[in-house]
């Protein structure tokens, strides 16, 4: 779990934000706040599946789902086989 | 010459029992059940709405403003509203991306200027939109879903629809502006009949066909080609909503497949974002060879999208030539060109630094860099198209000016807004806005006029994105610049900010930029790429203080090149 966080973390500031520098904090919200939007999801679950071979299925991309970091990591932690 | 109602009444006595509708995935969240409805289904829950308008007395010729997500109610409200005479609008839906308070705002502004009687809702969303009514204002009724009750008792002679004229307004669909005051585009019977009749050929339609659509429905190309198209046509649509679309993909190609679709319409950014992120494992057994034309529409067509989306589905079943594309405006209720189905789009390649600094679409010369360019086809047999300089003359083949365009399916006006309605045309002709040219008959259409950014098929003014970003502190008022950039692997524009602010300290100007971030899409609904706070002076104005976007832009992609190259 411990190197699961800076990965998301990562991969959402290069990939994402295009901002490498930019550090996301481990609570703070990323899909009610408007910072991941809709299409962005989808390269998170593809990146969570290719990188922790954990899925997520499609109804489970929404905020009650998760929408910090903390949570999406809980998440795979869950999953990991 | 004929009304909305009485096509319906005519599908509903030639063919009561044909299935009309298949309402994807329609139930609680994650619901995999699909519900399909006859033409008589249709009607009747049709005829309830409008029966409920009725007794609540909302008169033909007024505005019903339906805010509701894909459901039955949805479909049921409209065409109800069409039953009843009213005028029916759809409305976008709260998302979790824009804020409560600007959302409010801006169903204010739309109510002050649409004066809608009634406004169409679910029993959870009723608070919120009553927090947008005001005293004094036109709203009479809110009118919430599970209080609207069956009346399955349909008779035709009882509906006020029925004494509409073809050349009255049937409905008003609103422009996709980022904020603030959207036009409403008011459409007549006989406007959308001479579309549905002009598309239809060009489209070789006939009721064989299935239509497919995940698009929205309150942009012209999922109302118009996804809704009412198929619905007064006598086809099947199958809908799905764009929120279970964008997080699965592949139930497009499902639907598809299951359904025998004959028609889709996407947006660019559909044809990239299909290729890159369907796995192949959610495309077993899916087979779409029924697929007779995918048409690209709403956003620069690029011919690398149709590409990428044939190197994936071909395996599928997927034929090429059913890749084909279109060039659409609500205002002349939906499709301009067609490409002729059944082959490939046209292609020019054409001398690339020519077509960027002369503005002019050349042979390219031996050795020198070229692009390819796609054609949105040829106009309707009832749409003139001429391309014009700036000023105003008609310019020849190949060479790039504004697209202006006259037909018999023009739009009405915008509704209550008749100066915008004049400032739309000049000498009877429709000024759209888009550069582009033409060549043997063909439209190629090559941006757009006013720095208009195109993501996902949505259409951003940045003077709407700049003002919101000169609400957050730290930022200099006037001193921020927003543009649109093209990128490739998406098949869209990403939206850039640039903006001066007070600090010159990285980590505070960091802050800022998520600041704006956030306010900016709270406030819009758009996703930005790149928001980058800099230190005063950074930004280029004009001599007369104007943001001068395409020279910041240049600036912008110079220095995001040296950073690349330092990265190297």
């Amino acid at each position: 779990m411990s190197d699961v966080i800076p990965q998301l973390g990562t991969f959402l500031a290069e990939k994402i934000l295009k901002q490498p520098d930019r550090k996301i904090a481990a609570d703070e919200p990323l899909l009610s706040s408007g910072l991941i939007d809709s299409f962005s999801l989808m390269d998170v679950a593809l990146f969570v599946e290719d990188t922790f071979d954990v899925r997520i299925e499609d109804t489970e991309l929404n905020a009650e789902t998760f929408d910090n970091l903390t949570q999406l990591a809980a998440l795979i932690d869950s999953r990991k086989k | 010459m004929t009304t909305f109602p009485e096509r319906l009444r005519s599908l509903h006595s030639e063919t009561p029992n044909r299935v009309a509708l298949t309402l994807q995935f329609s139930g609680a969240a994650g619901a995999t059940d699909d519900l399909s409805f006859s033409t008589d289904q249709l009607l009747r829950g049709a005829n309830s709405y409008a029966c409920a308008y009725a007794d609540l007395g909302i008169q033909p010729g007024e505005v019903v403003v339906l805010i509701l997500q894909h459901s039955e109610a949805l479909v049921y409200s409209f065409w109800g509203a069409i039953l009843q005479g009213a005028i029916p609008s759809i409305m976008p839906f709260l998302t979790e991306k824009l804020s409560p308070e600007r959302y409010r705002a801006d169903l204010s502004a739309l109510i002050s200027v649409t004066q809608p009687a009634a406004i169409v809702t679910y029993p959870e969303f009723e608070a919120e939109v009553k927090s947008a009514l005001q005293a004094g204002d036109s709203v009479r009724e809110v009118i919430v879903t599970n209080q609207v009750e069956r009346n399955l008792l349909l008779d035709f002679d009882e509906l006020a629809g029925f004494r509409r004229k073809p050349e009255d307004i049937v409905l008003l669909q609103h422009s996709s502006g980022t904020t603030g005051l959207q036009k409403g585009v008011a459409l007549s019977h006989q406007a959308v009949f001479n579309q549905l009749n002009a598309y239809g050929k060009s489209l070789s339609l006939d009721e064989n066909d299935v239509v497919v659509s995940w698009l929205p429905l309150y942009h012209d190309m999922g109302l118009i080609a996804g809704f009412i198209l198929p619905i007064l046509s006598g086809t099947h649509l199958v809908l799905m909503s764009p929120f279970d679309w964008v997080r699965a993909p592949y139930k497009l190609m499902h639907s598809v497949s299951k359904y025998h679709g004959t028609l889709s319409w996407l947006p660019n950014f559909a044809y990239n974002f299909c290729a890159q992120k369907i796995r192949d494992r959610h495309l077993e057994g899916v087979d779409l060879s029924t697929w007779r034309a995918v048409i690209n529409c709403s956003e620069p067509v690029r011919w690398e999208s149709h590409q990428a989306f044939y190197e994936k589905f071909g395996a599928y079943g997927l034929k090429y030539e059913a890749l084909q594309t279109s060039y659409a405006m609500a205002e002349n209720v939906f499709a301009v060109t067609q490409s002729p189905l059944g082959s490939e789009p046209a292609i020019v390649e054409i001398d690339r630094e020519a077509f960027m600094t002369e503005r002019v679409a050349k042979s390219p010369a031996e050795g020198r860099p070229t692009m390819k360019v796609l054609s949105s086809g040829r106009p309707l047999e009832n749409v003139n198209v001429k391309v014009l300089d700036e000023n105003r003359k008609e310019v020849v083949d190949g060479t790039i000016g504004e697209v202006a365009l006259q037909s018999d399916c023009m739009l009405t006006s915008y509704y209550h807004r008749e100066e915008a309605t004049e400032k739309a045309f000049a000498d009877g002709w429709y000024l759209t806005g888009d550069y582009g040219f033409t060549q043997n008959g063909e439209v190629f259409v090559s941006g757009r006029k006013k720095d208009m950014i195109i993501v996902g098929g949505k259409n951003v003014y940045p003077q709407d994105l700049e003002a919101l970003t000169y609400e957050v502190p730290g930022v200099h008022a006037g001193r921020s610049v927003a543009f649109g950039m093209y990128n490739d692997e998406e098949g869209t524009e990403d939206v850039v900010i640039i903006a001066e602010v007070n600090s010159e300290d990285s980590v505070e100007q960091q802050k800022i930029a998520d600041a704006i971030r956030s306010h900016v899409t709270k406030n819009s609904a758009i996703a930005l790429r790149y928001v980058k706070a800099v230190d005063s002076k950074w930004i280029l104005k004009t001599s007369s203080g104007k943001t001068a976007r395409a020279a910041n832009k240049e600036k912008f992609l110079a220095e995001l090149q040296r950073e690349k190259n330092t990265e190297v």
